[in-house]
Parts: structure tokens; C-alpha cells; sequence
């Protein structure tokens, strides 16, 4: 891999870092204030269903884990595992993608 | 004193009597050349300027000669063993060939611009740039910030906290020219980006410079290049 593409990687872990730590304080304001008086599966589809800001505000939320996870797992496979090259990499291309599908799964799950 | 020198696989033993101002150097120097002259161990200059007799007193790593006996010795205990991180040549003796390759390949060299035909260069001391490569530039290249690294230990290829504070010197170097060269040789997997920030280096460099800011100039200098596409 290219120092350019690892300093590119460098940059967009420390991006992601930055919109998550926007996305999970959002999302645990929300969910304090969601379940003030009981919380049931009903209120919370009622306030995504349909929900374009919701929708969007997720998908970013899981764009940026997509993102973040797997370039902070591939300094841990290399420096514990000891695991380098391109099956390292191949395979944490897959987790990312795992990752995208897992997560857009459940954002359009209480979106539609 | 009981002082426990460890040797290759061994850990050997030993009395030495206490003294005042006494320093690690002196206990290892008075075990060679009183109670055992077969033990190796390096040193030079005995005031904290070589860098030549950095050892692991106590399972920390430490310049022997400015470090004093009464500071560091667990009760009256002291151990004594080779940095980490290096490969042992002999009892106390590391090779510090690796250490200092690693300086090579973060192009640690300065590669002017001008000959002996022209005139000085004028620095200005307080210009900013020159201010942050003086923040690093006396280190003595005693390893001991390479034996305190974790990031070190796990990852081989990791070029270390000494080199990349020397990189970060001369990228600050307004005389030298070959700043994008030794940008492209410190970034990545080996280089600044490995670095995790634990500021053991920092901790422990007995000359009290933090490789650890050094790297993340390097660290925002590489970021810069990239989005500029210099690099």
C-alpha cells in the first residue's frame, strides 16, 4: 500500500473519529430524552418512520463507523495478530462491507 | 546493596556497597571492575552527553550515568538489564544498529541547498519554525525513548521515536531541501502514522524532549502534504 493511501487512511480515521463523536453524543441525548416516561418500539418508529433528518443523520452514523472500525482494526491486526499484506486487507474490506450492510440494514429497518 | 544484573538468560547476583551521589553507572562500573570483569557494558562520556550507557534499571529505561542510585533503588534493591527493543549483543550491551538505521531510513540527514561558495544561511532563532526543530534537536541518540515505545515492540518496522523526532527537526529546517522526501519516508505504517500517542517516549527521554509533539508535527505536516498533493 502506498504511504499516500496510508496517510489518506491516517486522515479519514481521524475524520470519522470527529463525526462520531457528534453522532453518538446526538444519539445519546436522543435517547435520554426518548426515554423519559417509558420508551416503546411504537414511539420510536413513529419518530423515525418517514423520518428524511433521521434517515440521513444514521447513514452518516454508519458511514463513519464503516469507515472508522476497520482502519483501527488493521493497526491492531498488524501490531497483535501480526497480520499484514493484502489478505489483511482484503479481509477488513469485507468487515467494512459487513459493517455498510449491517448497518444501513437497521437504519432502513425504522426509516421504511 | 543487592543489585541483580541480568545475562543473557541469567540473572546474576551481586553486593555493592552504597555511596553518596552513588549513580547506576557506578554501581555497574564497580561490579566489572571489583567483583566480576567478565560483565559487558558500554559507556563514554559519564555526564549525559554520549547517550552510549542507557540501560533498564528497574525495568524502566534510563541514561546510567545522571541517574542516581538513591532516586530509582526499590528499597535496596536495583536491576539492572539491556534496553528493551534491541537486540542483546552481550550482558548489558545492545546493538544499536537497527536504532540508528531506522534514523537513515527516516531520512535523518540534513541535505542543504548552497555550497561552500555561498554565504551563511540567516535563521532566525525566533522564527517558528526554527523554535520547533530546537524543541527536539538535542537529543544524544541514547535509545531510551526507543526501549520505552510500545508501538515499538509490537510493530518492528515502526521507525521509532527518535528518528521521527530527528525527521521532524529538519522538516523545520528552512535551509533543507529535501523536506518532501523524508515526509514521504516517515509516513505510513512504519512511520508517524503508527504512532499511538502513549507518551512513553516523552516520558522517559532523559533529555526531557516529547518525540511525542514531534510526531504529531510530523503526523499534521504528512496530512497537509497530502491535501495540498505534494506528496
Amino acid at each position: 500500500m502506498s504511504y499516500k493511501t496510508q496517510a489518506a487512511l491516517w486522515l479519514l480515521q481521524r475524520a470519522s473519529a470527529a463525526v462520531l463523536g457528534v453522532c453518538v453524543v446526538v444519539h445519546l441525548f436522543t435517547i435520554i430524552y426518548a426515554v423519559r416516561g417509558g420508551l416503546t418500539s411504537a414511539e420510536i418508529l413513529e419518530r423515525t418512520r418517514g423520518s428524511v433528518g433521521w434517515f440521513a443523520f444514521y447513514s452518516l452514523f454508519v458511514l463513519a463507523v464503516t469507515i472508522h472500525v476497520p482502519i483501527g482494526l488493521r493497526s491492531i491486526c498488524t501490531e497483535w495478530l501480526h497480520w499484514r499484506g493484502r489478505s489483511r486487507d482484503f479481509a477488513l474490506l469485507l468487515f467494512a462491507a459487513f459493517v455498510a450492510w449491517a448497518g444501513m440494514h437497521a437504519v432502513l429497518a425504522v426509516y421504511i | 546493596m543487592k543489585v541483580f544484573v541480568k545475562r543473557g538468560t541469567e540473572v546474576q547476583q551481586f553486593e555493592v556497597p552504597r555511596q553518596p551521589s552513588q549513580t547506576v553507572l557506578d554501581v555497574v562500573t564497580y561490579i566489572q571492575r571489583v567483583l566480576d570483569p567478565t560483565l559487558a557494558y558500554r559507556y563514554a562520556c559519564r555526564v549525559g552527553m554520549c547517550g552510549s550507557c542507557a540501560m533498564m534499571v528497574n525495568d524502566v529505561p534510563r541514561w546510567t550515568c545522571r541517574t542516581h542510585v538513591n532516586k530509582v533503588a526499590a528499597g535496596d534493591r536495583l536491576e539492572i538489564a539491556p534496553l528493551r527493543n534491541l537486540p542483546v549483543i552481550r550482558d548489558l550491551v545492545v546493538d544499536m544498529r537497527e536504532f540508528f538505521d531506522k534514523w537513515a531510513r527516516a531520512k535523518g540527514e540534513f541535505r542543504g541547498r548552497q555550497t561552500k561558495d555561498d554565504d551563511f544561511a540567516p535563521v532566525k532563532p525566533q522564527s517558528a519554525p526554527r523554535q520547533l526543530a530546537d524543541a527536539g534537536i538535542e537529543c544524544i541518540g541514547c535509545g531510551v525513548c526507543y526501549a520505552a515505545c510500545d508501538v515499538v515492540k509490537w510493530n518492528a518496522d515502526y521507525l521509532g521515536p527518535a528518528a521521527l523526532n530527528r525527521a521532524w527537526t529538519l522538516v523545520n529546517d528552512v535551509r533543507d531541501r529535501a523536506r518532501l522526501d523524508r515526509l514521504r519516508a516517515v509516513s505510513g505504517d512504519a512511520g508517524c502514522h503508527a504512532c499511538h500517542s502513549h507518551v512513553s517516549c516523552t516520558e522517559r527521554c532523559p533529555k526531557h524532549l516529547s518525540p511525542t509533539a514531534s510526531i504529531a508535527g510530523l503526523k499534521r505536516a504528512v496530512a497537509k502534504a497530502v491535501l495540498q498533493g505534494d506528496l
